[in-house]
């Protein structure tokens, strides 16, 4: 009974990332991978990691998201670019690909179900404040990387931005 | 709260959700739908990290997932300046327009 909380969401996510990678509209594919977010952040939640799941919902399904549809919607993709995605996307394609995954997740399966110890998590809940504790004192310098990077493509995404800004002003 | 589930059964969740991106990076051709199954990717990446930190009690895989989160923030917002340079030189979203090295 307990585990159908755990699978309920991690089915839902599993058939709208589905949804994600074969929708012809992007802004389609971007519902889905939204309900696909929030679903996992579900999943963090009952595992006992109720931050990670904030962080999931504000960032990835809030943030990151936002800026694909911003994209998106710049791009102005309408009816002729669902046309053309329908040109690109032929069935016969997705054989290849799919039986190298298929291939891949058996194996996987196989390896995952064949550890040798049965090993459950433990239940428990690991608040903001013990993540904070740790985030701050051991992995310090992990935190300052972070920063550095996020520096970096604060930096790059003005360099391309603005060329493409200044391009279009232009004729 | 939270409950307890067997970790290998989160693991194959992950291991799912992780080859779909992987089925959609194979398959797609248009750049947009490239970056969303990255996402994908490294969100399952995170659910493995998630899975192993609560098999232990510890914060340390919420605190790696939070620095994929970070990596993950850093990626699009790079990928998607280039999406709109790709867009406004070749006027199409093809990754493989733009496979040609051409200074």
């Amino acid at each position: 009974m307990d585990l159908a909380l755990f699978w309920i969401p991690a089915v839902v996510a599993l058939v709208s990332t589905g949804f994600v990678i074969t929708r012809k509209n992007a802004s389609h594919a971007l519902i889905y991978l939204v309900v696909s977010l929030l679903s996992v952040a579900v999943i963090f939640f009952v595992l006992g990691a109720p931050f990670a799941a904030a962080l999931e919902v504000v960032i990835y399904a809030g943030a990151i998201v936002v800026l694909f549809l911003f994209v998106v919607m710049m791009l102005n993709l309408g009816k002729t670019s669902v046309m053309r995605e329908s040109r690109w996307m032929r069935p016969g394609m997705w054989i290849g690909p799919a039986v190298l995954v298929s291939i891949l997740l058996i194996t996987m399966v196989y390896v995952i179900s064949g550890m040798p110890d049965a090993s459950v998590t433990r239940g428990e809940v690991v608040g903001p404040k013990t993540v904070g504790i740790q985030l701050f004192q051991p992995y310090l310098l992990a935190v300052e990387l972070a920063g550095f990077l996020l520096l970096a493509a604060l930096i790059g995404a003005y360099h391309l931005g603005r060329r493409y800004l200044e391009q279009r002003r232009e004729p | 709260m939270a409950i307890e589930v067997p970790v290998e059964q989160v693991l194959m969740v992950a291991a799912g959700l992780f080859l779909l991106g992987l089925l959609g990076v194979l398959v797609r051709r248009n750049i947009i739908f490239l970056l969303m199954s990255l996402e994908v990717m490294m969100n399952a990446a995170g659910l493995a990290f998630i899975a192993a930190g609560a098999k232990w009690g510890a914060p340390d895989g919420q605190i790696m997932f939070m620095l994929i989160l970070a990596l993950a923030a850093a990626e699009v917002a790079v990928a998607l300046g280039l999406v709109l340079q790709i867009s406004r030189r070749f006027d199409t979203l093809d990754v493989d327009a733009a496979s040609e090295l051409n200074g």
